[in-house]
């Protein structure tokens, strides 16, 4: 376990941060710039000292305020990647990698990390010969080689342009599959979270609103001024289930149906976490035919927000009686008066294939025993 | 080429030079860290002090060094009885002017090469299992390097045209405290020693002038193998 509950003032903003989280798998801190989130990790990993409180990881105390203990960052075991690599500019790669390696190192070999990060041919070149993909892999590298116990990741891709980010991800995906290390992720991009994360927590001035998966947390309408309105959409547990090799589409089953997408060049049983925009789901009250969209599943509506201006949200089940699948649809107040729309009634909800993107799709790990 | 006493002249005008820097770096360096990093009470008075020797008249330094280092001045009594080191009327007295007078030069190079040390890869050498020692010693200081030597080059400088405090401090004796300065200003006391004057005087523009631009030629390598742009 991961334990944190801290108090700190920063000038006049208030950190008041408290929770538990699995010493494993991914667990992404999201929230708006400001909120908090770097002072947590920064907090955890001993470069910024609470006011108050307490931080335990793994039965180990790092952090006592009632008890005087403070753990120095050096002795904490735990690798930090930060927004901005921070590599060191007078070493070359290789010197930055060993900078911080053990000879009696319990985690992976240099060799293994250089392979794993696929940094071979940058190592005997200087950090500003590094393109900012290839700086924050080689920082990635050399958090890993000090073996650490927990790793934490400052917005690791927000530096990035597109292709760099696609470019990094793989990877960071690799540490979490292959090495199983778990990982302290800070980011304000729902896209990279619902790609890694398992377990989120969400930070609002100073303080954890809300602890959950990634898909009950998106579909709480309470939380959406946090996950992004504009973004406002659902995350649904599939697996992939089939490839239909002539159109070039892949079949994603989850309970109470099957989401035909743009083909995914991963084997049959991969579980697949998959974001759909509210914007993107067209409603309708009888089965639609002579349509060009494939993705209709039946289902009802379970719950309206408030409406905002023109719009609004409305939450669906599509999901069986026994497993609910929660998604969101956006739709003017002028259409759900005429459809007379209400909790309770039976719709069918659409998705355009093309609507989701490689943006919309994210693996995750345990979700195929769930789904299967 | 050059006359014996010019020789001379020269040769403990770099004795004292080159002394008077060795001593004073780690000093420098030290005070620049603090200025730089630490924040404490009476820094800005700490700040003045040092730079006390840049604004005060160099007659008024060496007057302060002989009443507190002179054989019976405060600190020059204890460092005879204790350690049996003499300052006073020989070379190491007129390193010592040197060094003071060269000292809030060195200071100011090395603090703001020290200031543009982003705090922030010491954070990450912490994270990577460093002391706040070592990440000193491997990050910190290898990345001040240019900054260090702009400061001994500049104190170097300044050091070997010293002449107020170690005439005041050491006065003129020949082949102990009759460096190139003071050799000169002795000549230009002689009547009909213009010529020997005028050499002197080339003398010390050539050896200021190495020291510049040697400082500038080595700071702007160590600068760029530094950011690795060799």
């Amino acid at each position: 376990m991961i334990e944190i509950a801290i108090e700190k003032q920063l000038g006049s903003f208030r950190l008041g941060a408290r929770l538990d989280a699995p010493e494993s798998g991914v667990t992404a801190l999201f929230g708006r710039s400001g909120m908090g989130k770097t002072s947590v990790i920064n907090a955890l990993a001993g470069l910024l000292r609470p006011d108050r409180g307490r931080i335990v990881v793994g039965g180990t105390i790092l952090f006592d305020s009632a008890r005087g203990i403070d753990v120095p960052p050096e002795k904490r075991r735990l690798g930090y990647v930060f927004q901005e690599a921070r590599l060191f500019p007078h070493y070359s790669v290789r010197g930055n990698l060993l900078y911080g390696a053990k000879k009696e190192s319990a985690g992976p070999s240099f060799d293994a990390v250089v392979d794993l990060l696929g940094i071979k041919d940058l190592l005997a070149r200087r950090p500003a010969d590094l393109s900012g993909g290839e700086k924050q892999r080689v920082a990635i590298g050399r958090a890993l080689l000090a073996s650490p116990r927990l790793l934490l990741m400052d917005e690791p891709l927000a530096s990035l342009d597109e292709p760099r980010k696609n470019e990094i991800m793989p990877f960071i995906e690799r540490l979490r599959d292959e090495l199983k290390l778990p990982i302290f992720y800070v980011s304000h991009e729902m896209e990279e979270i619902i790609r890694l994360a398992d377990l989120l927590v969400l930070l609002d001035s100073g303080k954890v609103a809300a602890t959950g998966s990634v898909e009950d947390l998106t579909s709480r309408l309470d939380l959406w001024p946090l996950t992004g309105r504009y973004e406002a959409g659902a995350v649904i547990r599939t697996v992939l289930r089939g490839h239909d090799t002539s159109f070039g589409l892949s079949e994603l089953a989850f309970p109470g149906g099957r989401l035909r997408v743009t083909r995914l060049a991963l084997p049959l049983g991969t579980p697949i976490r998959v974001r759909i925009h509210a914007r993107d789901v067209v409603l309708a009250t009888e089965k639609p035919t002579h349509l060009s969209i494939r993705n209709a599943f039946a289902g009802k509506v379970v719950e309206l927000a408030p409406p905002r201006g023109p719009q609004i949200d409305l939450k669906l089940d599509i999901g069986t009686a026994e497993e609910p699948v929660m998604l969101w649809a956006r739709i003017t107040q002028r259409a759900c008066q005429e459809l007379q729309l209400a909790p309770g009634k039976p719709i069918f909800a659409l998705v355009k294939t093309v609507a989701l993107d490689h943006h919309s799709f994210g693996q995750y790990e345990g979700g195929a025993a769930e789904t299967a | 080429m050059l006359t014996p006493l010019e020789i001379e002249a020269l040769e403990l005008s770099l004795l004292v030079g080159v002394t008077s820097i060795i001593a004073a770096l780690p000093f420098a360096l030290a005070c620049a860290w603090l200025l730089a990093r630490r924040d404490f009470w009476g820094k800005s008075l700490f700040d003045g002090i040092i730079h006390l020797p840049l604004v005060l008249p160099p007659v008024a330094v060496g007057f302060a060094l002989l009443v507190l280092f002179g054989r019976n001045g405060v600190i020059g009594a204890f460092l005879y009885q204790t350690f049996g080191i003499v300052f006073a009327f020989n070379w190491k007295g007129a390193a010592l002017a040197s060094g003071v007078m060269a000292f809030p030069l060195m200071v100011r190079a090395m603090r703001l090469s020290l200031e543009a040390v982003d705090q922030r890869l010491e954070a990450a050498a912490r994270s990577l299992g460093s002391s706040p020692w070592r990440a000193f010693l491997t990050v910190t200081l290898p990345l001040t390097v240019p900054g260090i030597l702009t400061g001994a080059i500049l104190g170097f400088a300044r050091s070997v045209g010293e002449f107020g405090a170690t005439i005041t401090f050491v006065s003129n004796i020949p082949g102990q405290t009759r460096t190139l300065p003071v050799a000169l200003y002795t000549l230009t006391q002689i009547p009909g020693s213009d010529l020997a004057a005028w050499r002197l005087a080339g003398l010390s523009v050539a050896l200021a002038l190495a020291a510049l631009i040697g400082s500038e030629m080595l700071a702007r390598r160590m600068g760029h193998r530094l950011r690795g742009l060799d």
